[in-house]
């Protein structure tokens, strides 16, 4: 392949003191002494703990339910069937957002009623003044079946006759591009190419399973503790409890891992209702084998693309064809979609496309986000496809794709023009370069490939949700600096860069700010921590507040030294004028003078995304995302044809991060994301058989160790062009997407067959090699 | 059978407790509010209950509490605090080795019971001695930039002795 890219603009980015440097995070002493508290480590005096009753069965009719004996049971406090609640409903979803008419009756029930569709759905809740109690009480609760039949792939879903899961019909979403003519564009081409390519269901395997505890305070306010990416979620707990919305008070913790997981919502509203029956504290933790069941899970994908190419390697124009299994419940289903649609050509310009995107309801486990949300899944398939396509004009894969990336100021396959630098050529190129040559081996069996991916990823939620961030900034009297925002942490660093930022702006060292957060009632309502969107919106709202309280205190210096604002700087817990440094004043002792002059030194700021209308569903052309993240990967591995063991000796991510506010971070995201992304190349798998999952435990659900990865090198690359504060873009998502299609790329370089099911697993690997042998 | 009076020696503290036999360590250091030891699978597939048992790394998800009755229980919060942490808990701090945190404990642990055998080890043996413990937010290479960089940091503070 050929490594020879193009020579970057010039940036002109602001010199930064903080912001940039590789600091030690806020939150991360207390983590490593582990100090830090999580969700699950939480007691309270006269505490109840609770259990889940949940179907066995992935199809079927609740004929009887019986919890007399559960009731009976000496210790228990309370059991609650789908009887004791209000009409509780499970809503993940904003009114109207989703741009479709919302099916009725989709939404999950808290407790299922009269039937189930998933094995793991919550049917009962049991609280009791042991767990061992509570444990005891599930095995005495009774329940007869109707078993009805299922449908467990959605290619039988979407066919006439197959068992409805929601009226009218299986399909839960559905989404279509029509730009130009892809009929006339793939009749201009010299050579079609076809493929179509399989994701599976992946658990996010986060450390932390879902925990929580809650209780009801002095103002009948349930509180809830719990490890949540969306604290937001307080309304709707409330009207699935049937209590006003003030009177839920989420208080987020540090979350051990969040990924998607916990961005719908787990154990909260079980915690809410039974701590509202009790009048009594209630903790619930899952098992490991109970989170695998009851949370959401990747969505699989079949997707299909028919691209047309011309022999000089432009493209013409391109079919695709994407089917997700929603599973159960929709969930974010048409968002996931939605974002998969969206990305589903790739980075490349392809003017005459057309794309058919359906979601459809199994009785599978549901599905709903995961790191990537969709874009993760087009990317294992657009990338498969240009390599094939390299492949059959005998072009090499990177000179394809030089010829038909975006460029800044092109227009997506939504007709959205990309204002901000895209580097993919300089990524592809650099992340080749630290490659290097293939490793030489003498056993004959060992087959050595190299790959690359590169894509796009968007950061910040979709436009027409009109997104907004608020954060609240202020400067105590001895100098030292608050900072309050609602913003979740998941543990990629989202707190310590609002901090970094608030240092960098008010001249202080990073140890001197605090923060407060994840707090649905006493931090400023900050959005959810999703769609790789803190930095980006949590990040300018605290610049915004920053700057505000900076405002204020070079006014009152200004006054003091008799000089202009412009003239001061703050640095080292100090105003300065910047000609004459040596006319100096603590922040400490400015902040008292203001202080005495009753200015308001505490800012709340809000930050809101550009907003844009729904796009027509039928084609989707106009304005979506606030940017993108264009990224590229290289990987090579050993593939050794005897066994089919795929080993992936070398790795490298490249990103274009705009900035990188913390350098630390944002290798550990790129190295972090990635492995996540060589796990789905290579292991991940929830095998769900008619319904049940067969990988409940991290013994069987396999995720990466440090013995299955090498050390991903990272490449940040900062263009100061994306929409973040200081020209940052978004790198949570990013960094895992085209890790694994590199992955496949790779492999199919290595031994020349291409494998179009993830993950490439020895089975797979040498079926494929036995297909090529018979030809 | 019937609730024991154990003994349980965790952090250098005595701990006096009556348990049934089919209380694991994990669950009876958690009761006693030793929460850095996290719950991650109970099956000793993830690694994050990890502690030392009289100087041995065990998972405390696979030892009944009456099997470590008088031992020695040692946890990462027993290794530093925030004032005063142990080199590993401060060079995972500083090398980004910790992020959501939910397995760092597990991972010090593995960690320091790694640097007791072998102050030297080599990549591949580092990434040997922590492949009991999962990580899903690092892709354990700032892990691994941890060890190396307190393995070489205690090895100088020993030639300066």
């Amino acid at each position: 392949m050929t490594a020879k890219g193009k020579a970057l603009p010039r940036l002109d980015l602001p010199p930064l003191r903080q912001v940039g440097r590789p600091l030690r995070r806020v939150d991360a002493l207390g983590k490593a002494v582990g100090t830090t508290v999580y969700a699950g480590d939480f007691t309270m005096p006269d505490m109840l703990h609770a259990k889940v009753f949940r179907s066995s069965e992935p199809s079927a009719h609740i004929k009887q339910l019986n919890v007399n004996k559960a009731r009976a049971l000496p210790g228990v406090a309370c059991v609650l069937t789908a009887d004791d609640l209000p009409d509780g409903k499970l809503i993940t979803d904003m009114p109207g957002q989703t741009g479709q008419e919302r099916r009725k009756e989709s939404d999950a029930p808290v407790l299922a009623a009269r039937g189930v569709r998933f094995v793991g759905e919550p049917i009962a809740l049991v609280a009791a003044e042991t767990l061992a109690i509570a444990e005891q009480a599930l095995k005495l609760i009774e329940i007869e079946y109707e078993v009805l039949p299922g449908v467990f792939d959605p290619l039988e879903a979407i066919k006439p006759g197959a068992p409805i899961i929601h009226k009218p019909d299986n399909i839960v979403a559905s989404w279509k591009i029509r730009k130009g003519n892809a009929e006339a564009g793939l009749a201009a081409a010299d050579l079609i190419v076809e493929n179509t390519f399989r994701v599976p269901f992946i658990d996010h395997a986060y450390i932390e399973p879902e925990a929580g505890v809650a209780w009801m305070d002095d103002q009948d306010v349930i509180n809830i503790r719990v490890c949540t990416q969306v604290v937001e979620h307080f309304r709707s707990i409330a009207q699935a409890v049937g209590v006003p919305h003030n009177k839920v008070h989420v208080r987020g913790t540090m979350i051990g891992g969040g990924f998607g997981g916990k961005e719908d919502i787990t154990v909260e509203i079980f915690l809410a209702l039974l701590t509202k029956e009790t009048r009594r504290p209630v903790r619930l933790a899952y098992t490991r084998e109970e989170s695998i069941l009851a949370h959401s899970k990747r969505h699989p994908f079949i997707i299909t693309h028919r691209t047309g190419v011309k022999n000089n390697g432009r493209i013409t124009g391109a079919k695709i064809n994407m089917i997700s299994d929603s599973g159960a419940y929709p969930y974010l289903s048409p968002y996931v979609l939605l974002y998969a649609t969206v990305t589903s050509c790739g980075p490349y310009r392809i003017d005459n496309l057309t794309v058919d995107s359906v979601s459809v309801a199994t009785n599978n486990p549901f599905a709903s986000a995961f790191r990537g949300f969709g874009g993760a899944q087009a990317a294992v398939a657009y990338e498969q496809q240009m390599d094939e396509m390299a492949k059959a004009l005998a072009m090499d894969p990177l000179e394809l794709r030089k010829i038909n990336y975006l460029k800044t100021g092109d227009f997506n396959a939504i007709g959205q023009q990309i204002k901000s630098a895209i580097w993919l050529e300089e990524e592809a190129t650099q992340a080749l370069a630290a490659l290097g040559k293939k490793e030489s081996v003498s056993d004959d069996a060992i087959k050595i490939g190299q790959g690359f991916a590169t894509t796009m990823q968007s950061y910040g939620r979709i436009m027409w949700f009109h997104d907004t961030s608020r954060s609240w900034v202020g400067i105590e009297q001895d100098g030292t600096i608050v900072v309050r925002c609602g913003a979740p942490d998941l543990g990629a660093g989202q707190a310590n860069s609002l901090c970094l930022i608030a240092a960098e702006v008010l001249g202080v060292s990073l140890t001197d700010v605090t923060f407060y957060n994840s707090d649905s009632a006493v931090t400023p309502l900050a959005g959810t921590t999703t769609a790789t969107r803190q930095l980006y919106m949590s990040g300018n709202a605290t610049l915004k507040a920053a700057k505000m309280v900076r405002e204020v205190l070079l006014d009152r210096a200004a006054q003091h030294f008799r000089e202009k604002p412009n003239n001061l700087d703050l640095a080292d817990n100090k105003v300065f004028i910047k000609s004459d440094p040596q006319q100096w004043l603590s922040l400490a002792d400015l902040s008292k003078m203001c202080a005495v002059d009753g200015l308001k030194l505490q800012h709340l700021a809000l930050f809101a995304a550009p907003f844009a209308d729904k796009l027509n569903p039928e084609n989707l052309q106009g304005d979506i995302f606030p940017d993108f993240t264009f990224s590229a990967h290289a990987i090579e591995v050993a593939v050794d044809t005897k066994t089919g063991e795929i080993t992936v000796l070398k790795s490298v991510g490249c990103h274009d991060v705009g900035r990188a506010i913390n350098p630390i971070a944002v290798e550990g995201q790129i190295q972090g994301g990635s492995a996540q992304g060589i796990g789905y190349a290579l292991m991940e798998e929830v095998q769900v058989r008619d319904g049940v999952t067969r990988t409940p435990s991290l013994s069987e659900f396999l995720i990466p160790t440090a013995k299955d990865l090498p050390t991903t090198r990272a490449i940040i690359l900062e263009s100061g062009t994306g929409v973040g504060p200081f020209g940052a873009k978004g790198i949570g998502e990013p960094a895992l997407t085209p890790a694994a299609p590199a992955v496949a790329n790779a492999v199919a370089n290595a031994i020349g067959v291409r494998i179009h099911n993830l993950p490439l697993t020895p089975e797979r690997v040498l079926a494929a090699l036995d297909r090529a042998k018979r030809g | 059978m019937k609730a024991k009076a154990i003994t349980l020696n965790v952090n250098g503290r005595r701990h006096q407790v009556t348990l049934f036999p089919n209380v694991t360590l994990l669950e009876a250091l958690r009761d006693l509010n030793y929460t850095d030891v996290k719950n991650g699978c109970e099956k000793g597939d993830c690694g994050a209950c990890a502690v030392e048992l009289n100087g041995r790394i065990i998972n405390s998800c696979l030892v009944l509490a009456w099997q470590a009755d008088g031992a020695r229980i040692l946890t990462n919060a027993g290794l530093g605090t925030m004032e005063s942490p142990h080199p590993l808990q401060e060079a995972f701090a500083d090398a980004g080795a910790v992020q959501c945190g939910y397995c760092t404990s597990g991972m010090i642990i593995a960690a320091k019971a790694l640097l007791d055998e072998n102050p030297n080890p080599s990549e591949t043996e580092i990434r040997e001695a922590i492949s009991g413990n999962l990580c899903r937010c690092t892709g354990y290479s700032q892990i691994i930039n941890a060890v190396q960089m307190t393995a070489e940091k205690m090895m100088q503070q020993k030639a300066q002795e």
